[in-house]
C-alpha cells in the first residue's frame, strides 16, 4: 500500500493529467452536442458492426431452416397459382389502336410437354379449338420463335417446333432473307442454320436475325444472333450457324400468335392454283 | 509570495479579457486563430505544486470555455498544456539554483529558451484543441494546418507580450 502511494505520488503529474483530463472530455462529450452525436455515433457503428458479423454467422448456421421454410412457403405460393388450376377461360391480349388495323393477336398459353432431343421435336401446349387455335399458327416465346402448330383437338395442341427437321422459317438477316432449319447434321437445340443467303453478302458475328415478312410471324420478330459463318465449297450460298434466342429446354410459356388476316391471304393465293 | 499571487491574478484578468473581447474576433478565415491565454499558465512560477497548477490549468481553460460555448474543450487543451509544461521544465531547468519564486519568462531564462519552450507547449495545447474540435480522423491534414498556423500566431503574440513587459533583470 505504501508503495503504492510512493508510485502515485512520484508520478503525480500523470495521474493529476488523466483525472483532469478525463474531467474535461466528460465535459466535453456531455456539453456539446456534436461530440456527443460524433461518439455515440462511433459507438454505435462499432457495435452494430459487431451484431452484423455475429448476425451473418447466425444466418449462415440457420441456413438449412430458412432453406426449408422457403421451399414450404414456395410449395403454398405454387398451390395458389392460377397455373395450377386446369382453366378453360383464356387470356387474350389484343392491342387496341384506332390508326392502326390489328393484324395479330397473342394468346398465352402452357408448355405442358417438350422436348429437344429427338430428332424431330414437338411441344404440346394446353390450348386448343376451343380456345381459338388453329392448325398453321406461329408460336412464339418472350425470347424468340418457337414453332408453328401442328395439330389441334379441343383442349390441347402440339407445336412442330424449330427443332424439327421440316421446319422451315424465313429469316432476315442484314435486310437479306433465308430459310432457318435444323437437324441436317446439327442436333445441338442451342443452334440452328440459316441457308440460301449468297455468299457475298457481308454477313458478320453478331449480327441479329429476325422473321422476315413472309412468315407466319409478325415481321421482326426476333430469332437469334449469328454464331458462326462459313463459305462451303463450290457453293455460292454462306452456311451460317445461328445462335437461338429461345432456350427450348427451359420453355414454359408461350405466346400462339394468330394472324387475322391470313385467311384472306390463303384464300386469295389458293384463287391463283385455281386458274 | 503574497506579491506573486497578485501579479499572477491581475496577469490572469488580463490575459482572459484581452482573450475573450479582442481576441475571440481575431482570426485569419479559421485557419490561424491566437489562444494567448495560455501565456498565464505558461508563466506560473517554477516552484508551483503540480496540483495547483493543473487545477489553475483546468480553470483557466473552463473559463475560456465558458465564453466560446465549448465546455471542456480548452480545459481538456490545458490539462494536456500542463502536462508538457511539467515534463518540459523537468527536462530542461535546473531547480535547485532558484530564490524568490522565479518565472519561466522571456527576460528570465531568455531568448533562444523562451521561444522553444512556448514554441512546444503552444502546440501541444492547439493540437489537443484542433483535433478534439474537429472530433475525427477526415480531414486530419487540414487540422495539423491549422494547429500549426495557429501555433505561429499565438507564439508571435507571446513573444510581442514578452517583449512588452520585458525587464531587464539577469538570472
Amino acid at each position: 500500500m505504501r508503495n503504492l502511494w510512493l508510485f502515485i505520488s512520484k508520478y503525480n503529474a500523470f495521474f493529476l493529467l488523466i483525472i483532469f483530463f478525463t474531467i474535461s472530455l466528460i465535459l466535453l462529450i456531455t456539453n456539446n452536442s456534436f461530440q456527443r452525436a460524433s461518439v455515440w455515433n462511433s459507438s454505435n457503428q462499432l457495435v452494430g458492426r459487431s451484431y452484423e458479423r455475429i448476425n451473418e454467422i447466425n444466418s449462415y448456421l440457420t441456413l438449412r431452416k430458412t432453406n426449408d421454410s422457403l421451399a414450404a412457403e414456395n410449395a403454398i405460393l405454387r398451390n395458389q397459382l392460377a397455373t395450377s388450376f386446369s382453366s378453360d377461360s383464356i387470356k387474350q391480349i389484343a392491342v387496341r389502336d384506332t390508326t392502326l388495323k390489328q393484324q395479330y393477336t397473342y394468346t398465352v398459353a402452357r408448355v405442358i410437354n417438350n422436348s429437344v432431343h429427338q430428332k424431330n421435336n414437338y411441344l404440346t401446349i394446353n390450348r386448343g379449338t376451343k380456345h381459338g387455335i388453329t392448325k398453321g399458327m406461329g408460336v412464339t416465346s418472350a425470347k424468340g420463335i418457337v414453332g408453328i402448330v401442328f395439330n389441334v383437338n379441343e383442349n390441347f395442341s402440339t407445336i412442330r417446333s424449330l427443332l424439327h427437321s421440316e421446319t422451315k422459317v424465313s429469316a432476315n438477316v442484314n435486310g437479306s432473307i433465308g430459310s432457318l432449319v435444323w437437324g441436317e447434321g446439327n442436333y445441338d437445340p442451342r443452334f440452328a442454320y440459316l441457308k440460301d443467303i449468297q455468299s457475298h453478302l457481308n454477313i458478320k458475328k453478331g449480327n441479329r436475325v429476325f422473321t422476315s415478312e413472309f412468315s407466319m410471324f409478325p415481321q421482326g420478330t426476333t430469332i437469334g444472333y449469328v454464331a458462326e459463318t462459313r463459305t462451303k465449297e463450290g457453293d455460292s450460298s454462306l452456311d451460317i450457324k445461328i445462335k437461338l434466342d429461345t432456350d427450348f429446354a427451359t420453355l414454359g410459356y408461350v405466346y400462339v400468335i394468330n394472324n387475322i388476316l391470313s385467311a384472306q391471304q390463303l384464300s386469295l393465293e389458293a384463287q391463283n392454283k385455281i386458274e | 509570495m503574497g506579491r506573486v499571487v497578485i501579479s499572477n491574478s491581475i496577469r490572469f484578468l488580463l490575459l482572459m479579457a484581452i482573450q475573450v473581447f479582442l481576441l475571440k474576433n481575431i482570426g485569419y478565415y479559421n485557419l490561424s486563430i491566437p489562444y494567448l491565454y495560455i501565456l498565464f499558465i505558461l508563466v506560473l512560477p517554477f516552484g508551483i505544486p503540480n496540483s495547483l497548477l493543473f487545477l489553475l490549468a483546468f480553470f483557466t481553460g473552463l473559463t475560456i470555455d465558458f465564453y466560446y460555448d465549448s465546455l471542456g474543450l480548452n480545459a481538456a487543451a490545458c490539462t494536456i498544456l500542463a502536462f508538457v509544461r511539467i515534463i518540459f521544465i523537468n527536462l530542461t531547468v535546473q531547480r535547485d539554483g532558484f530564490d524568490n519564486e522565479p518565472e519561466p519568462s522571456l527576460s528570465i531564462m531568455g531568448f533562444q529558451w523562451f521561444i522553444f519552450y512556448a514554441f512546444i507547449l503552444t502546440f501541444s495545447h492547439h493540437f489537443i484543441l484542433f483535433t478534439f474540435e474537429n472530433f475525427k480522423f477526415s480531414e486530419f491534414g487540414y487540422t495539423l494546418i491549422r494547429v500549426l498556423m495557429s501555433t505561429l500566431f499565438t507564439v508571435s503574440l507571446m513573444l510581442i507580450t514578452e517583449f512588452a513587459f520585458f525587464q531587464k533583470k539577469v538570472r
